[in-house]
């Protein structure tokens, strides 16, 4: 029965215009539909891969059955496997006189192939005739292809063409030609830089869509440079305006909205150019003010206006009814029920508080709610709104909130993120030092492996410089509470590597520093460190370093040093090591424990991380030695670039830039032969071409051999393009890494040797505070939490500028006291995972059945008038079937789909009676049944287009 | 910029995949499945945007079908959901009421369709009824052609087959 269907769905298929596939293919596709595991498909792929080999192979395959062949090759590839035995196949077929045959072929190709693939090179020539083609959709296949093919090397080959095609008659030629140039920008600006006044031509262009693809190359145009664009601020107000008030055809009416996505395009546009112009943007106010007004907030594209609408006012020059205006829909944003428009509302206020930093302060809650909100998205962007509102009034909440979050995600990207602003904003408004070193004791412990290296040196540094003020007392009760704090945390197991250089680094520069501690303490813990950490020479390298240190200070304060037998056995066991740098800073441990204490001092003083050190770069004190060995007759010493010069080819390997690789070709045809030109020296180099396998008027000619010396001759006919073609002379740039690497080996107390790695620190304890808290209502739990949050709002953000040190209290309403605690906070229970405070809290969670939902769901199908778009979020009018054919299996499997999703939020609500079970069954049978149980259900996207 | 359209079902199984930035095969297979793997547990009712790497992926279910484009963290979430809802209304008015198995055994035309609407990552054209004549006026062609090779009687023997 099943098949049945699906042969009348071919059948219709066929008769829409499609090439029916062959029956094999058919299979191919259904047998990988019907597959139940990954492994499956895999082996059904992978036989096909060999069944598509030999018949690629095969003599004369007619074309038609060559094209089934690339397309099944095109749905390979889709699956993840790899189809470059066939390439050549879809680059030959891109040579076919059949429109439809090179369409499949630039189809292919421009999913196979990325722009710097070999065979490109053999498309190129293909492209350029396309692009001289009478047939317009010929010539709209090869510009597609050259938007995804061509890359900067080639770009010359087809730029005049495609600048020509600017004035083709079809608007449809007109409208790629732009998207290709810009394409040519994005990969090579200058490449196109002679040609902008086209793009500003294009923007009267009688058609539409040319006009709305012409803003996408302008966009970049103006973000690269603002001043050479501001004469056309008008035009685009007067267009945005043209388009507001219904000027442009109905066709791109979208939803009753006038052009939106090039009212959208504008906006952006207008942001750019409105940024610091007070003139500018004065000219936008009037048509802002407009939008404001015409904007259907009901639809989710009138939304997407509203909200650019909103980043456009926050960039220009503020006006206050603007301003006011944005302020609106913004909380219509955060009241809403979608989820996306509060997205989109707590993005926009985090654009708006920088120029109005009140306007947060009516939408705590709703920010607290976002903060809360079981959505992850949501949460972030709520953190991130946070990240833009700290100050030193509330860092501290902010701040610890962002830790337990951290904590308790797993998403590597994102927590390396979190904890480097976390980071950033302890640094700039810690208000105590205890409390930073207890934050970067927590970032460390909890993301050390991934925050960058130059936290844990930024860290180092700061602790060894203090905060900047002349005030040694601070910064030396600041080391004292670091050591305290590492000496707590240093015997906890699996700290992060980066954490445990830190504490080593701190450890052996300060341990001993105020003498509270005893130097065989130290290094006691300082060995223990070393020993089980084993196998990282990091940070066993900053052990070593640590105890060299503590025994320089008690060598050089006359004391008598007693060397821990532990701290022997390390040192003889790294004596041995096969890392030369645990050797060294072994061996130089041995050699410091001999000397006597004045030679100690000089070569570890105490204190002096901090200290300069001058470095003599040229080396100048082995000039008289050079000069005697020139005297005795030796070579002097020519630099590497002199030896090499600029025929040294190899090492440009500059991962910035797309060099221009060493097999440029021209595409020019050979011009046409002269009687005076022919040189031997030419003809010898230029190979006869090899016979290709298709025929074409002009073959390439490999330029690499031609090029250096013939270019003068050959003139390769390029309109007043740039010159892309010979070899650029790469001058290896003398690296000065001996040099800085010497540098740091002098380094006095050894630590900049080292390599990245992450570290970090422990302390479980976390401080009580006030929003752990579960009620759904607005209890005072959360209004603390939000005056906290928000307290100092009002306070200008210009304190984010003192830089860690001053940590003067925010004079708002805060309610968090920011006096430093006096001692450690005492351990408490780690309040709850912020994602447990979600479900309970989730009042958006309706108790109402699912069956029962669906119910009403079919009640109102016959009704519905396609109005998918009023509920932007809703799953079950977006799943479910409206069409009168729905049979009911297929209604259970979105049933069951939807209670599927759903089934993490509907646990804790549904009981545990037969309904669920039914579900549950259902689900089971439906999965069971069905690969997708679309295929029983043709018409699903009808509800939303009615 | 919009950096690539991936099409997935809710089984995972990827139906259409289109990259504007180079990736190579290993990285596809990668991001494929971690952001299936993200996006397919996701709730209804939660936002239809997930962070990702750095970068914004705007996602929408059609009933079975995930369609998800990845963007640029400067980029308008709200517009690309309705570039999503634009191509799926193409899509829809082109086979008429379309499904995912149209989607399944002809994805080459939904291919076509979208190098239509998109080029090189941008909106290339907003109006609909301007891709429906071009993708038409592409399917005259294939008509002509199709005449030539008698391929109907073709359809029609396979179909019976």
């Amino acid at each position: 029965m099943e098949q049945l269907k699906t042969i009348g769905r071919e059948l219709a298929m066929g008769s829409q215009g499609g090439f029916g596939q062959s029956k094999e293919f058919l299979d191919l596709v259904k047998s990988i539909g019907e597959a139940r595991s990954k492994a499956e498909e895999d082996r059904i792929v992978l036989s096909e891969i060999e069944i598509l080999k030999r018949r690629l192979l095969e003599p004369d395959v007619p074309k038609r059955k060559m094209k089934e062949y690339i397309i099944r090759l095109v749905y390979i590839e889709m699956l993840g496997h790899d189809a470059s035995f066939g390439y050549i196949h879809a680059v030959k077929m891109t040579h076919d006189d059949n429109l439809l045959l090179k369409r499949t072929g630039y189809l292919a190709v421009t999913l196979f192939l990325n722009e710097d693939h070999d065979l490109i090179i053999l498309i190129v020539n293909t492209i350029q005739k396309d692009l001289r083609s009478d047939n317009f959709l010929v010539v709209c296949a090869a510009l597609n292809a050259i938007c995804r093919l061509i890359n900067e090397e080639t770009i010359p080959a087809v730029l005049p063409q495609v600048v020509d095609l600017l004035n083709h008659q079809k608007e449809a030629v007109r409208k790629k030609a732009i998207m290709a140039l810009h394409r040519f920008h994005r990969k090579s600006p200058s490449s196109v830089s002679h040609l902008i006044s086209n793009f500003r031509k294009r923007l009267c262009d009688n058609d539409p869509g040319v006009m709305g693809a012409t803003l996408c190359p302008l966009f970049d145009l103006i973000s690269e440079d603002v001043t050479t664009y501001k004469d056309l601020v008008s035009s685009f107000v007067s267009i945005l305006k043209q388009v507001t008030e219904r000027r442009l055809p109905k066709s791109y009416d979208y939803h009753q909205m006038p052009a939106p996505f090039i009212q959208i395009k504008l906006l952006k546009i207008m942001a750019l150019l409105g940024s610091g112009d007070k003139s500018a943007s004065e000219i936008m106010y009037m048509v802002l003010g407009d939008l404001f007004r015409k904007c259907d907030s009901s639809t989710n594209i009138g939304n997407a206006i509203l909200y650019e609408c909103i980043r456009c006012i926050s960039s220009i020059l503020p006006s206050p009814k603007l301003l006011e205006a944005a302020a609106d829909a913004i909380s219509k944003f955060l009241k809403s029920d979608s989820h996306n428009l509060k997205y989109m509302g707590i993005d926009g206020l985090g654009r708006l508080i920088k120029i109005s930093p009140d306007i947060a302060e009516q939408h705590q809650l709703a920010v607290i709610d976002c903060l809360e909100d079981p959505d992850d998205t949501l949460k972030r962007k709520t953190f991130e709104l946070l990240y833009k509102m700290t100050k030193s009034s509330n860092v501290e909440v902010i701040v610890d909130r962002m830790i337990d979050y951290m904590i308790s995600i797993n998403d590597n990207h994102y927590k390396t993120e979190i904890a480097s602003r976390c980071v950033e904003l302890a640094e700039q408004f810690a208000p105590s030092n205890q409390w930073f070193i207890q934050t970067m004791n927590k970032v460390f412990e909890h993301a050390g492996d991934l925050v960058n290296i130059k936290v844990a040196h930024n860290l180092m540094r700061l602790i060894a410089e203090g905060f900047g003020e002349d005030d040694d007392d601070a910064d030396s009760k600041l080391r004292l509470s670091a050591v305290e704090s590492y000496l707590k945390i240093i015997s906890e197991p699996k700290l992060p590597s980066l954490f445990l250089q830190v504490i080593s680094w701190v450890l052996g520069e300060y341990g001993t520093a105020d003498g509270k501690y005893s130097a065989s303490y130290i290094s006691g813990k300082l060995c223990d460190v070393a020993d089980a950490y084993s196998s990282d020479e990091t940070v066993k390298g900053y052990a070593v370093s640590a105890l060299m240190k503590i025994y320089a200070f008690e060598i050089a304060s006359g004391r008598k040093v007693d060397v821990l037998p532990e701290c022997q056995s390390l040192i003889e066991e790294l004596l041995a090591s096969h890392s030369t740098d645990l050797q060294q800073r072994a061996y130089e441990l041995q050699a410091l424990l001999a000397l006597d204490a004045r030679a100690v001092e000089s070569i570890i003083p105490l204190d002096a991380s901090c200290e300069d050190i001058e470095v003599d770069k040229d080396l100048s004190f082995l000039n008289g030695y050079i000069q005697q060995a020139i005297e005795s007759g030796a070579q002097p010493y020519i630099s590497e670039r002199e030896r090499s010069g600029m025929f040294e080819t190899s090492d440009y390997h500059s991962q910035d830039h797309h060099e221009v690789p060493s097999h440029a070709l021209r595409f020019e045809a050979y011009e046409l032969p002269k009687p005076s030109v022919p040189q031997q020296a030419s003809t010898e180099l230029v190979p006869v071409p090899e016979p290709s396998y298709y025929s074409e008027p002009h073959q390439p000619i490999p330029t690499s051999l031609v090029s250096e010396r013939d270019s003068s001759e050959i003139k390769l006919r390029l309109d007043g393009v740039k010159q892309k073609w010979g070899r650029p002379n790469y001058q290896p740039t003398t690296s000065s890494s001996p040099n800085t690497s010497s540098i740091s080996q002098q380094a006095p107390n050894g630590t900049a040797t080292q390599h990245s790695d992450g570290g970090v620190g422990s302390s479980s304890s976390k401080p009580q505070s006030s929003y752990n808290s579960k009620k759904p209502e607005v209890d005072p739990e959360k209004q603390r939490l939000a005056a906290s949050l928000f307290g100092g709002s009002s306070s200008s953000r210009s304190d984010r500028k003192s830089s860690s040190g001053g940590h003067k209290p925010g004079k708002g309403t805060a309610n968090k006291p920011t006096t430093i605690p006096k001692e450690n906070p005492t351990p408490v229970q780690p309040p709850p995972d912020l994602l447990d405070l979600g479900e309970p809290t989730a009042t958006t969670v309706t108790t109402m059945d699912p069956f029962k939902e669906l119910e009403g769901l079919l009640d109102s199908s016959s009704s519905q008038d396609g109005g998918g778009s009023t509920d932007v979020m809703g799953l079950y009018s977006d799943a479910a079937p409206v069409t009168t054919t729905t049979s009911v299996d297929s209604l259970l499997s979105e049933l069951s789909d939807g209670s599927k999703g759903n089934s993490r939020t509907y646990q804790s609500q549904t009981s545990k009676g037969p309904n669920s079970k039914e579900a549950l069954e259902k689900d089971a049978l439906v999965r069971q049944m069905g690969v997708n149980p679309t295929s029983q259900n043709p018409t699903l996207f009808k509800d939303l287009l009615g | 910029m919009i950096h690539f359209v991936l099409l997935v079902s809710r089984q995972g199984k990827v139906r259409l995949t289109k990259w504007y930035s180079p990736y190579t095969q290993k990285e596809r297979s990668k991001v494929i499945r971690e952001l299936s793997g993200v996006i397919l547990n996701r709730g209804p009712k939660l936002c239809n945007f997930v962070e990702w790497r750095g970068y914004k992926v705007v996602y929408k279910r059609y009933a079975s079908l995930y369609f998800c484009m990845c963007i640029d963290q400067e980029d308008n979430e709200l517009e690309v959901l309705e570039i999503i809802h634009h191509y799926v209304e193409i899509l829809d008015r082109y086979f008429g009421s379309v499904c995912e198995l149209d989607l399944i055994f002809n994805f080459h035309k939904a291919y076509y369709i979208l190098d239509e609407l998109l080029i090189a990552g941008e909106l290339q054209e907003s109006s609909k009824k301007t891709v429906a004549r071009i993708i038409s006026a592409q399917d005259q062609l294939v008509e002509a052609a199709k005449e030539e090779a008698g391929s109907i009687s073709n359809i029609i023997a396979q179909a019976t087959k």
